[in-house]
């Protein structure tokens, strides 16, 4: 990418191909809708983006200590970026906790905003730097550009005929900040203003003075000489034009079930219980009711989930969501869905483990449970999604599975595409896949008798749903007699039924695309094979390693059980193959375990997702070694 | 498992035998399920609903199997979680007649959680809780329900866990129908079930039972024919509550406290007991404490059998409905405007 510069009245104007910011402060200072508001105005001007918040788990952790620090990261580009950045351009640290947190991330001679208020003796002391250290003033961040801005006292002069009590005044200052950034980056603050007014329409005082906190702030840039030498950027929209809307994955996921339901001519039934960082696909859906969507808060995991396996037998697109503790919580009950052969789609939303471990940070841990986490031989189709976006797709086509399969279906994404968020170009409900659910009609009472368990070519049974006459039967967690469903304790049957049910899933790959090739030759040195929510490191780092003429391609599943067909080919046609993993290596086994081949585990587990710098690393220390 | 002739669609078409599937019960001889399953069996004809809108929902236990013995629609579950199951098909499907199967220790012990928030919550269901003190199905160990001081086989040395009351629990969760009965009461049993299936809420009957392997005499003190009418009295709605063989004593409430008199002895009239009111949960909450004999000993009180507490409230798929209608009050949403959602915006 090069940077071109061009001087205006205002000072000059550096092109950007993308920027990578992070908006830091305490958790009280707001940097979370700091960084949402830009990332909007980013996202409506047309530039491509990707976010990241990254906040403690503690409501209120304490004050100006560095557990208590909340992040906002994003990058947005003229070009598609995948990854919120590996490492940011800018820094906003509203106090010193917020810099000495993340410091090590900020790329070397990159710039810090840094709100002078926030590193006075008290903030540094709970920042834990020694008596006398104020790191904006020993020469320690001589490798970055710094800008101290009084934000507070900024704030408070521009406020100060605002009506507003001082307490409200100073809880504006990160629109102060907000309105700097704008300057900076060439953006307008108009969007803004509107949001705000919106938000605050009970308070109409409170709107102004916070619309007035970020003309201010962009005013400060205007006016002040601090950034003379700088000068402002500008990253140029590149969107084609379309209707678009920004989305979490949590958000892509609600929104995936109740258009399945839709287009499957269903209603969705969700029964939940809150859990970090699977939450707002509850809060989502609840807020759908014009939609029909009927949400469960259940008393626990467990009801969650046997709430929706008895909507499911009534004939409902049922669904639950969870992160890891409330999925180990849910096993016994999948193990019922699996025997009862019943449409059922579960979102499970990794997270840290084992145990409550990281509730707030993302990992790839449910791999090996989600395919062997239950009592018997109990196989469920699992499926990843790879982007917040994707996080639509996935969901979708977890539901799709659900119905026409009559199974319960896996559908794995993480904290990170939870809460992570890209521009989505809003998809038109044609363009949906067609989904088909199994509904048995009426039995006329000439016909035989009905067979719940009687299977279709790809041994899927039907679904008899409750209120249609002459198909009444029982169904539950006994071992069933083929084709009658009766109750069977006979030792050949139970072989057969096994068979039956593992036959059934396994023949799904059938149905479903073949794996395709994301990047790079289809014949190589090195394949990255990835899966979930490492998709934009690992798109990122072999663009760059492609670029750099390597050898490498990527292929990122979707399909984890059952694979899709060609996946032994694939893997046949690199000289090696590197699974990037945020655990401590489970696709790697099932890799090894499937296919008798030997490919290279690159594991992280540190909570973080991967970066692309990471990745880029890997791929070029393996093709050293070959 | 399937029927074959369901097509009548009037309910009062139905016998009782329309109800019984193909499935031999499996039940021990002399095992009270028997008795209780041929009375539902016998309820539903009555009710006016076409067969194939009954669902029988169980968890795990004797009881449970309950729903394989019906010729309905049923799910025979997971251990403890019949109500959870139960309140998903009835949320998803308010139209249908959701009846549950369970026991002691599917309802009271494994179960608990879901016990006291469906009765909370209210949806419209009707529980059968076949109590017999005991785990009949894992063979003899005790249950929450089971007397302290009882040996079985894993309190060696007898029960020192204090036993629920489950009236009391019922009516302190938030239950809006709770009514008890035994497993012989033949067919003022039928009568409950009529009573528990046309409350609009979770009807909770508690039905007390021995189990004739492992706690056979949990209920004889006051179960047998001899000792029935001396210790239990069968509440009967703006009726005072009178019991004894010579209909010769009833309950005076002195305050709080409930006290037995002889009408004869103490020169008293009926007008001066108490009166039954189910819809009085003060009265209901004292009721539940009579004969409150968590180690089996002999209460004063007589035990108080038929409907204690009825209370009418929204039921959890009718609150949520109207939510429902109330969201769609201007039309549903159309898939597009759930694609495009509140907050998209054109670039040009």
């Amino acid at each position: 990418m090069t940077d071109t510069t061009t001087t205006s009245r205002k000072g000059n104007i550096t092109s950007k191909a993308s920027v990578s910011v992070l908006f830091a402060g305490d958790s009280g200072d707001g940097m979370q809708l700091t960084g949402t508001q830009f990332a909007n105005t980013v996202a409506v001007r047309g530039s491509e983006l990707n976010t990241f918040p990254n906040f403690p788990s503690e409501i209120r952790a304490p004050a100006g200590t560095i557990s208590g620090v909340s992040g906002f990261q994003l990058q947005f580009g003229s070009k598609p970026v995948y990854t919120p950045g590996a490492k940011f351009d800018v820094m906003i640290a509203m106090n010193s906790a917020a810099l000495k947190a993340n410091i090590k991330d900020l790329h070397r001679g990159g710039i810090i905003i840094a709100g002078t208020e926030g590193f006075d003796e008290k903030n540094l002391k709970l920042a834990g730097y020694p008596a006398g250290v104020n790191p904006l003033e020993d020469g320690s961040l001589s490798n970055y550009i710094v800008f101290k801005v009084p934000v507070l006292q900024l704030t408070r002069e521009a406020l100060k005929e605002s009506g507003l009590s001082s307490r409200e005044i100073d809880r504006c200052k990160n629109m102060f900040v907000l309105g700097l950034l704008y300057w900076l980056y060439n953006l307008t603050v108009e969007g803004t203003a509107e949001t705000l007014r919106a938000k605050f329409k009970k308070n109409p005082q409170m709107a102004e003075a916070n619309i007035k906190a970020v003309e201010a702030g962009y005013n400060f840039g205007d006016e002040t000489e601090i950034f003379a030498n700088l000068g402002r950027f500008d990253v140029a929209p590149q969107k084609q034009h379309g209707l678009y809307r920004r989305v979490t994955g949590n958000e892509a996921s609600a929104i995936a079930l109740a258009a399945a339901a839709k287009k499957a001519g269903l209603e969705l039934f969700l029964g939940s219980y809150p859990i970090t960082p699977a939450t707002e696909i509850l809060q989502n859906l609840a807020k759908m009711k014009k939609w029909g969507v009927k949400t469960f808060q259940a008393e626990d995991e467990i009801a969650g989930i046997v709430s929706s396996i008895g909507a499911s037998f009534g004939g409902a697109l049922a669904a639950t969501n969870t992160s890891g503790p409330g999925l180990a919580l849910k096993t016994e009950a999948l193990g019922l869905a699996v025997i009862m052969e019943i449409p059922l789609v579960i979102v499970n939303v990794q997270r840290g483990g084992p145990s409550t471990g990281l509730p707030t940070k993302p990992e790839q841990s449910d791999l090996f449970m989600a395919l062997y986490g239950r009592h018997g031989d109990a196989p469920m189709p699992v499926i990843a999604a790879s982007s917040p976006v994707d996080c639509f797709y996935t969901t979708y086509e977890a539901a799709r599975i659900a119905l026409e399969h009559m199974t319960p279906v896996l559908c794995l994404t993480d904290g990170y595409l939870a809460l992570s968020s890209e521009p989505w170009e809003v998809e038109s409900p044609d363009n949906l896949a067609e989904i088909k659910p199994r509904i048995q009609p009426a039995r006329k009472p000439e016909d035989p008798p009905y067979l719940p368990y009687k299977r279709d070519e790809n041994l899927v049974r039907s679904w008899a749903i409750p209120g249609t006459p002459g198909l009444e039967h029982r169904i539950g967690g006994l071992e069933k007699q083929n084709e009658t469903g009766n109750v069977s304790h006979d030792p050949d049957n139970h072989a057969l039924m096994t068979k039956l049910r593992a036959e059934k899933v396994n023949r799904i790959a059938d149905s479903i695309p073949l794996q395709a090739i994301d990047n790079g030759p289809e014949k190589g040195d090195l394949l990255v094979l990835g899966w979930g929510s490492s998709y934009g490191a690992i798109k990122t780092a072999v663009e760059q390693a492609l670029e750099q003429g390597l050898s490498v391609a990527h292929a990122h599943l979707r399909y984890i059980h059952p694979f899709p067909k060609n996946l032994k080919t694939i893997l046949g046609n690199y000289k090696k193959i590197v699974i990037p993993e945020n655990n401590n290596g489970q696709l790697v086994h099932v890799i090894r375990d499937t296919f008798l081949i030997e490919p290279v585990g690159y594991s992280k587990v540190t909570g973080l997702p991967f970066n692309e710098m990471e990745i880029l690393d890997k791929i070029t220390d393996l093709l050293k070694e070959l | 498992m399937t029927e074959k002739d369901t097509t009548v669609t009037a309910g009062s078409m139905y016998t009782a035998k329309d109800f019984a599937s193909s499935q031999e019960p499996k039940w021990c001889p002399g095992c009270g399920d028997h008795a209780v399953l041929q009375q539902i069996k016998s309820t539903l004809p009555d009710l006016g609903i076409s067969k194939e809108n009954f669902a029988f929902i169980s968890g795990i236990g004797c009881s449970s199997r309950l729903p394989y013995y019906m010729a309905t629609y049923g799910v025979h579950g997971i251990h403890g979680r019949a109500l959870p199951m139960a309140t998903g098909l009835k949320t998803a499907r308010p139209d249908l007649c959701v009846w549950v199967a369970t026991g002691d220790g599917d309802a009271l012990s494994i179960g608990g959680n879901h016990f006291i928030h469906t009765l909370r919550r209210n949806p419209d269901l009707n529980v059968i809780l076949l109590n017999n003190e005991i785990y009949g199905l894992t063979k003899g160990q005790y249950s929450p329900t089971t007397k302290i001081g009882m040996r079985t086989v894993t309190s060696p040395s007898g029960v020192i866990d204090h036993p629920f009351n489950t009236a009391s629990l019922a009516i302190g969760s938030g239950g809006t129908f709770f009514a008890r009965a035994f497993d012989r009461d033949g067919k003022y049993l039928r009568s409950l079930f009529t009573r528990a299936a046309k409350h609009k809420g979770m009807s909770l009957v508690e039905i007390y039972q021995g189990c004739p392997i492992f706690n056979n005499s949990a209920f004889e003190a006051f179960a047998s024919a001899e000792a029935k009418a001396e210790h239990t009295v069968y509440l009967e709605q703006g009726k005072p509550l009178v019991f004894g063989a010579a209909s010769n004593k009833g309950i005076k409430l002195e305050g709080f406290k409930p006290v037995v008199v002889d009408l004869q002895k103490e020169g008293l009239s009926l007008s001066d007991l108490w009166v039954h009111d189910e819809a009085d949960i003060n009265k209901a909450a004292i009721l539940a404490r009579f004969a409150d004999d968590v180690a089996g000993e002999e209460s004063s009180l007589p035990r108080p059998m038929g409907i204690l507490y009825a209370e009418d409230r929204v039921t959890y798929e009718d609150a949520l409905t109207a939510q429902i209608e109330e969201a769609q009050a201007k039309g549903a949403g159309t898939l597009a405007e759930l694609l495009k959602g509140e907050n998209s915006y054109v670039i040009k």
